[in-house]
């Protein structure tokens, strides 16, 4: 037997892959989901998040035998599941737009819970014996049903998190590297730009690029992700700028110069694969921030638009609700522990990552 | 030292140029019959009248010579009318400001003293059951958004035992403020109280305040702590603790004395974090608990899509931000003798 066909991660990785295909099988021929690409590309992104999550506990113990790190790892997996199963777990109404919440009825008022016991609805939804609207396992806000929200806006929640991230990265990877590995004036213009977007303070920026862009673009996903990632890229540029100024004055750096390779191959060769690491690191930490901002912004109306599957835009419904909030505590109470514990999954992650990699805690523990 | 100062301030002017030409760059988004429409009143009678507006204000001219006169203007302190406020931007932010600095005011103090109480507690207690107690608190603080814990305590002290109010103060003292029986000499209802020898009023502008203070400093007692945690950790494991120690100093000295002062150096550097977090809280608190400061001005601009106000308020946050690094930036010189020999 090859050792390869004997490594866990391998059989990870093959059930994982499985279980890819057979999704977006079902989801497009049975479901019709694939005519909305933001259902695919999040499907994508949460197995990417699994895949990477998996192997990192594989690869770091650490992180299993930690025991706040092992619950946040279970938190994420358990939202992955979650934004993976959502078609079965709530059955869109419109297989075009799942995105969409579904609305049962056109009352103002908030409507509350259906029966004791919420579990017992959502069995009831997934085993089809009652439709979501029927079953109203976490009440109705403006008849928006809270659970398809929350189910749903699961899957979005990844998506933005690691969208938003990933792009941050990226151009503070160009931006830093750039700057670091060409030095001089080149660094100097780049730094200080970076000066002063950090000059804002990082929400009230972002508040401002939606105002703005929200004539031209309109109020949505789009104008609120771009908000967000025109100012999140400084402090990944200066990371991964640290750590290429170190780098660039290695001898294999003046080798490969002596010997005449480019600039852009010295630096995608060489460099920024042995720079990138601390910078991915931090990045993912970051996952759950860009959600909570991105909730913030939702929540002030300068985000996602109304009915949007999007946690913040949901509580964003309490503000009409605020002196009645003690008898419709479920507007806020189920999309609130959402974001919670979502955020809270990728911050303990983070925590632990922290903690294994600073050298200087070491021996703390 | 001083060589550092000066270099400092020099480098100011520059920063806050930089800090215009960027609001000038994020307006200039907008196309100029948008911007032009900012300027109107009314609606246009002709249908040139448009194009009049751009040429008046000089919106077709190029861009270097639109922010030339952008910033002649600014520098007079004229940010164009806040549809808002229903005043110019600039004394909209002026009248503002004293209820924002009011509730700010109050959240740094526990900010500061129990932030960096509970961290020096956590970290001399390391792994006891009061360390994990305040782990768990920083983390759950800093995932909990702030807008869903605000709406928690209006759900829990307000909706249903009636004993925290929303907004700045009571509908009697407001009446009071009208017939001239009550003076406000500060704009801030606690001083004002204070001064005009009222402790009724102070104790309902308390009660308004103890829900937006404790929801926008929450985050950043969790931020404080996990600094004020791991850099004690750092000093405490430092040799010359370890010979205090040995010198047979109380516990206490050693801590109080000789690891916390040198541990709250780091600590200092947050400064600059926390007025950030406090600007970025300041928005969210304040639109929850319709609190009339800077911040729930600039939250209802946004989605009313009154951008000048939103422009302004943006180029304040960006100055103050500026100076108020700056000014960390000095104080941590000044604490550190490792940065004042450089």
């Amino acid at each position: 037997m090859p050792t390869w066909l004997r490594h866990p991660l391998f059989w990870i990785y093959l059930v994982l892959g499985g279980l890819f295909v057979f999704i977006v099988f079902v989801a497009r021929y049975e479901l019709g989901l694939a005519e909305e690409p933001l259902f695919l590309v999040s499907t994508i992104l949460v197995f990417g998040v699994v895949t990477a999550i998996l192997t990192a506990a594989y690869r770091v113990r650490k992180l299993l035998r930690n025991r706040l790190s092992l619950i946040g790892i279970i938190i994420v997996l358990f939202f992955s599941a979650i934004a993976i199963a959502a078609p079965w777990l709530a059955p869109p109404e419109n297989p075009r737009e799942p995105y969409r919440i579904v609305r049962c009825g056109y009352t103002h008022m908030p409507q509350p819970p259906n029966g004791e016991n919420p579990l017992e609805q959502i069995w009831k939804v997934i085993t089809k014996q009652a439709t979501i609207c029927e079953a109203r396992p976490f009440g109705l806000i403006q008849s928006y049903d809270i659970y398809y929200g929350i189910v749903w806006g699961t899957s979005m929640a990844f998506f933005v998190g690691l969208v938003i991230t990933g792009l941050n990265v990226l151009i503070g990877l160009v931006i830093g590297s750039i700057g670091a590995y060409f030095g001089r004036w080149i660094d100097e213009i780049l730094m200080r730009i970076t000066d002063v977007f950090l000059a804002f303070p990082f929400l009230v920026a972002a508040i401002t690029m939606a105002a703005v862009l929200q004539p031209s673009l309109g109020r949505g996903l789009l104008t609120a992700m771009i908000a967000l990632i025109f100012f999140g890229w400084m402090g990944y540029a200066r990371l991964i700028r640290g750590d290429i100024l170190a780098i660039k004055e290695r001898d294999y750096v003046y080798a490969a110069q002596a010997l005449g390779v480019p600039h852009h191959r010295i630096l995608m060769r060489h460099i920024i694969p042995n720079a990138i690491y601390p910078t991915l690191v931090v990045g993912s930490m970051d996952i759950g921030s860009y959600v909570l901002s991105f909730a913030a912004l939702s929540f002030l109306g300068l985000g996602a638009e109304v009915g949007f599957a999007d946690w913040g835009q949901m509580i964003s419904f309490a503000r009409d609700w605020i002196p009645r909030l003690s008898d419709h505590w479920y507007i806020v109470v189920y999309p609130g522990m959402a974001i919670l514990l979502f955020v809270l999954g990728w911050n303990l992650i983070g925590d632990a990552f922290r903690d294994i990699l600073d050298p200087r805690l070491k021996g703390a523990r | 030292m001083l060589a550092y100062i000066i270099r400092r301030l020099l480098l100011l002017p520059f920063l806050l140029l930089g800090v215009t030409i960027f609001v000038f760059a994020i307006f200039s988004l907008l196309s100029p019959e948008m911007r032009a429409s900012l300027y109107l009143t009314d609606v246009p009678k002709s249908p040139d009248a448009m194009q009049r507006i751009i040429h008046k204000y000089g919106l077709d001219q190029p861009i270097y010579i639109q922010y030339w006169q952008w910033l002649n203007q600014i520098i007079r302190g004229d940010l164009g009318w806040s549809k808002t406020a229903q005043r110019p931007v600039f004394e909209a932010l002026l009248y503002y400001l004293p209820a924002t600095v009011e509730l700010s005011l109050w959240a740094m103090l526990p900010v500061i003293l129990v932030g960096i109480w509970l961290g020096i507690l956590s970290a001399v207690h390391q792994d006891k059951l009061i360390d994990h107690t305040m782990r768990v608190f920083a983390l759950v603080g800093w995932s909990l958004p702030t807008f869903v814990f605000g709406l928690l305590m209006l759900m829990y002290f307000y909706a249903k035992l009636q004993w925290f109010p929303p907004g700045q103060i009571s509908d009697w003292v407001t009446r009071e403020v009208i017939n001239g029986t009550f003076i406000r000499y500060t704009q801030m209802y606690t001083i004002d109280a204070l001064l005009n020898g009222r402790l009724d009023v102070f104790w309902d502008s308390l009660r308004h305040l103890i829900m937006p203070v404790i929801t926008l400093s929450y985050v950043q007692w969790a931020l404080l702590l996990r600094v004020t945690r791991s850099s004690m950790l750092e000093t405490l494991r430092q040799e010359y603790v370890m010979t205090a120690r040995a010198k047979g100093l109380k516990e206490s000295v050693v801590i109080n004395k000789h690891a916390a002062r040198n541990a709250m150096i780091p600590v200092a550097t947050m400064g600059g974090l926390l007025l950030i977090g406090l600007l970025n809280g300041v928005v969210i608190t304040e639109t929850i608990f319709n609190y009339p400061g800077i911040g729930r001005w600039a939250a209802d601009a946004a989605i009313r899509l009154d951008i000048l106000s939103v422009v302004g308020f943006t180029l304040f946050n960006g100055v103050l931000l500026v100076v108020g690094n700056l000014v960390v930036d000095l104080l941590y010189a000044f604490i550190d003798p490792r940065v004042r020999l450089e």
